[in-house]
Order: structure tokens, then C-alpha cells, then sequence
């Protein structure tokens, strides 16, 4: 299968995204945000409708900050609205998808960009690789330097701001990676399938973790393993390589979830 | 008396990581005209309380009295009006850093967090990220600290785990690392048993006849407040009657909050 270009360049891909939405969706679960990066892969459509109006040539440009200003806007109107966080974020969603919609079908451009929806990692350049390698390496950076915080604001907010951490800032710091991540990656692995990538590994490994070194660990392991395991599959059988890891981490989580409760006898 | 051999014999039973320092009774924190708003009506009004280090001030008062809106004001949680200041009345100097320590009623961690003790603490006290293995010198460290609230076994279980009344008292032993100026207790109002409220009743009477710290307190048990507090504060919006717990646990303002039961004769 590396007699492909195509393949070499996915395969790379593949290397780098998994570990990236590995280590990214062990702090989603954690900090509940499942919802909230679903949200950000709905607003990519907006973002590709504004850079539509504004003949962008590249489009990442646009969506980038569009997605940037939407998950700083969410987040500011969530914690404004505790009680009422899952339907704000729900809205949220639901407009950022239906407003570029509306655009996108008002130019009759809509068709254009329905690969958004199930995306193609097959389809990737090695310049947009780098900018996925880069992403990679600002995201462990990040990590090694604000993960403790992190951990301790979703552990409690008030806690952490007695001890003098920037709650506010940190929060909108780290969803502003999560936005970027989400929307630099939505054109290989799609709207629909995203959310699946980012939330399962860390989902499988949070049934059998007893503390962050295991779950980080084993949210490494299911993500690069399903993600190498999907597209040779989707190699050889013909299928889409993004469902096909979804279907495969999916699997590593019921086979967890079952050994959770083995664990636990 | 009985108060002086309790401690002595506790001081055996506690090893004590962090630099004892007996109660000056010199450092004191005042809070000037504490009010918090809700739009036009106000959830507390006009709070003036004055701790000295040594003191323990138990703040008590029926449900949505405030109390637990006064505590997150004095952390600076909330917009409030009014002015909090920590003075050395030998000099009367303001001091600026004051460390406050903050045990909150729960946290917000759900069940399943991959999240043990050790990694809380290391989260909250140190830079080494959590996701590297385990620093034995970090772990001395927080089993040292631990043990001072007898929660050294619990280093390796889930936080989301613990019992109510093991929460508390490792949720203590941090607010205590490093020991902080003031301390703020928000006493959980059920999840308790009666062995783990004495425990934790009994850390906090050792607490404060060894340590230079001032501590407020939202207590709902009123034979802890007439044993151990220095002073009551009963609170309803805003302060109804303040004194020595005797005084305020007779007084007819206390009586028409929450009935004859806790006055003893």
C-alpha cells in the first residue's frame, strides 16, 4: 500500500492526528466539552460561507477565526448561563451549521463543499501535513505547560482560583486550541465523524484508567492503533478510511467498557 | 485544659510536614461593607467581620441565607462591594499575598475521572506535568501532607472515589499545602456519617490551636460551633447577631431562625 503517494502522505497524516486528538480528548472528557467541540466542527460551515463572501482563496483562513471568535463567544455566553449550558450549546451548533447553509445556498455553492461532511484523509498534502505537525507540537507544548492548571480547574474552579490560577483565561486558552485543532482537521475527517475521533479514545481509556498517566497513555495507544488499523482496512477492503477508525474505536471502547466491570470484580 | 491535652496527644498522631507556627493572634483579616448584588436586590449586604489568626469564625444561618455567597465573595469569585484586607496589627502593615486556602462543599468531578490523589495534588502543587510517570520526591511530599489529616492510604485511589468524609479531610490537607493565611470551610450539608464529621471536626480543632491561620467556617452542626468556635457569625442577607457562640447560640435571633432545639439550658 506505500507504493502510493496518496497513502505515504496519509499514513503520515494519520501518525499525526491520532496522537493529537488523543491527547486533546482526554481533557475534553474530562472537562465535559464533548458537546462543545461538536458544536465547533458544525461552525466550519459558517466559516466557509463567510470566506465565500469574501472570495477567500484559502479557506482555512476564514474558518480559523470564525471558529475562533464562535468557541470564544460559546464559552463566554455558557458560563453566563450554567444552568442552561447543554441547550446554549445545542444553539449554538444548530446556528453555526443552518447560517452557513443559508449562505452557501444562496450562491448555489452548497455542493461544493459537502465533502465537509465526511472529509478525506486520503486527500491530504505534505504542506498541509506540516501545518498538522506544527499543530501537534503547539498542543504538547501546551500540555506540558498547562496541563496540571487544566486538570486542577476542571477539578474545581474555585479551588484553582484561590491558588491564583487564571481560570477564565486558561479555559478560553485551551478552547481556542480546540477550535483550531477541529477546524485544521474537519477537511480529512469531516463534520460528522470529527467529534467520534476526538471523544472515543479518551472515552475507552477513562473505563480502564486509574489516573492521568494511564489515561493519557492508553488515549494514545487506542487513537494511533485504530487510526493505523482504519486505514489499512480501508486500503484493502476499498472503504472510507474515517469511518472505518471510527468503527474500530468504537469497538476498543465496548471492550473496555466490559473490562471496566471485570476490573472492578 | 482538655483542649491543651488533646492537642499534645494529637501532635504524636500527626506528623507535621509544614513549619508549625503557634497563633500570634497579631495577623488579622478585616472585610469592610461586603455586599453582593443580584440585579436591584441584594443576596448579602453590608458584612463586616474581623478574624484574627488562631480564631475560628463559624458562619451559620438557614439555607440561601448567603452563606455560601459570602464565602465565594471573600475568594473574589463574584463581584462584590466593599473591601477585604489582611493586616500585622504590630505594625499595621497591609500584607498583600495573603494565601488562602479554600475546601469547597464538593467538586465537580463525576464518576469514572481518571483522576487519583496524587495527580490532584501534583496538579495543583507543582509544574511536573501529571501525565509523566510519578516523581517519588512529589509523592513524599504529598503523602506527607496527607498524613496530616490521616489520608495517607488514599494517595492512589480516584477522587472520584472517596467517601464524603475522605474528601473532606484530603480536600483540607491541601487547602493546607502550602499553610495558607486564612482558611475558608465550606461544611458539606449531608454525605457525612457521624465518624467522618468527629474526624473532620477534630483536624480542624488541631488546626487551629497549632497553626498561625485565621479560619472561617459555613458549619450546620452546632455542637461543632459551640465546641470549637471563637466566634458566630448567624447570617440572613445580612448579619443578624455575632458573638461568642453562647451569645449568639441564645440569642432570640438565633432562636427565631431555627427553632428551641440547639439551646441547651
Amino acid at each position: 500500500m506505500f507504493t502510493y503517494d496518496f497513502m505515504r502522505l496519509s499514513f503520515i497524516a494519520i501518525l499525526i492526528i491520532t496522537p493529537l486528538f488523543a491527547l486533546l480528548g482526554t481533557m475534553v472528557v474530562n472537562g465535559h466539552l464533548s458537546f462543545f467541540s461538536d458544536a465547533l466542527g458544525h461552525s466550519a460551515y459558517s466559516g466557509i460561507a463567510i470566506g465565500v463572501l469574501l472570495s477567500a482563496s484559502d479557506m482555512s483562513v476564514p474558518m480559523l477565526i470564525f471558529a475562533i471568535f464562535f468557541a470564544l463567544l460559546l464559552n463566554l455566553v455558557r458560563h453566563k448561563n450554567p444552568q442552561n449550558a447543554d441547550t446554549i450549546i445545542s444553539i449554538f451548533s444548530s446556528l453555526g451549521m443552518a447560517l452557513g447553509l443559508v449562505i452557501l445556498s444562496k450562491n448555489g455553492s452548497f455542493s461544493k463543499y459537502s465533502y465537509l461532511m465526511v472529509g478525506d484523509i486520503l486527500s491530504i498534502s505534505s504542506s498541509e501535513i506540516i501545518s498538522l505537525a506544527v499543530l501537534l507540537v503547539i498542543v504538547i507544548v501546551f500540555w506540558c505547560f498547562f496541563l496540571n492548571k487544566l486538570n486542577s480547574i476542571i477539578i474545581s474552579a474555585p479551588i484553582a482560583h484561590s491558588r491564583g490560577i487564571h481560570t477564565v483565561l486558561l479555559d478560553n486558552f485551551f478552547i481556542v486550541i480546540m477550535a483550531a485543532v477541529v477546524i485544521l482537521s474537519i477537511k480529512w475527517l469531516g463534520i460528522l465523524i470529527i467529534n467520534a475521533m476526538l471523544i472515543l479514545p479518551a472515552a475507552a481509556a477513562r473505563n480502564i484508567s486509574p489516573n492521568m498517566r494511564a489515561y493519557t497513555c492508553f488515549s494514545l495507544i487506542f487513537a494511533v492503533s485504530s487510526g493505523i488499523g482504519g486505514l489499512i482496512i480501508s486500503y484493502y477492503a476499498s472503504v472510507a478510511a474515517g469511518p472505518m477508525i471510527v468503527v474500530l474505536s468504537a469497538c476498543i471502547y465496548f471492550v473496555t467498557l466490559s473490562l471496566k466491570k471485570v476490573l472492578k470484580n | 485544659m482538655e483542649n491543651e491535652m488533646m492537642d499534645a496527644k494529637d501532635l504524636k498522631r500527626y506528623k507535621i510536614p509544614f513549619k508549625k507556627r503557634k497563633p500570634c493572634g497579631l495577623h488579622c483579616v478585616k472585610m469592610n461593607d461586603i455586599s453582593v448584588r443580584s440585579g436591584d436586590d441584594y443576596i448579602i449586604k453590608d458584612i463586616n467581620v474581623h478574624v484574627h489568626c488562631g480564631q475560628l469564625t463559624a458562619v451559620i444561618g438557614r439555607n440561601g441565607a448567603g452563606k455560601s455567597t459570602l464565602m465565594k465573595a471573600m475568594l473574589g469569585l463574584i463581584p462584590h462591594e466593599g473591601n477585604i484586607e489582611f493586616k500585622d496589627i504590630s505594625n499595621k502593615k497591609i500584607i498583600d499575598n495573603m494565601k488562602i486556602g479554600y475546601v469547597p462543599q464538593t467538586l465537580a468531578v463525576e464518576k469514572d475521572t481518571p483522576v487519583s490523589v496524587y495527580d490532584m495534588f501534583a496538579g495543583f502543587l507543582t509544574n511536573r506535568p501529571i501525565f509523566l510517570p510519578q516523581s517519588k520526591k512529589i509523592r513524599q511530599m504529598i503523602s506527607e501532607q496527607l498524613s496530616l489529616f490521616e489520608g495517607e492510604g488514599l494517595i492512589d485511589k480516584k477522587v472520584c472515589d472517596l467517601s464524603g468524609g475522605e474528601l473532606q479531610r484530603v480536600l483540607l490537607s491541601l487547602a493546607c499545602a502550602p499553610a495558607p493565611d486564612l482558611l475558608l470551610l465550606d461544611e458539606p450539608v449531608s454525605g457525612i456519617d457521624t465518624t467522618g464529621r468527629e474526624r473532620f471536626n477534630h483536624a480542624i480543632g488541631m488546626l487551629k490551636s497549632n497553626y498561625d491561620v485565621a479560619i472561617i467556617m459555613i458549619s450546620h452542626d452546632m455542637d461543632f460551633v459551640r465546641k470549637y468556635a471563637d466566634n458566630v457569625i448567624l447570617l440572613d442577607k445580612t448579619i443578624l447577631k455575632t458573638g461568642k457562640p453562647e451569645e449568639v447560640l441564645e440569642s432570640k435571633e438565633f432562636v427565631e431562625i431555627f427553632g428551641e432545639k440547639y439551646v441547651y439550658v
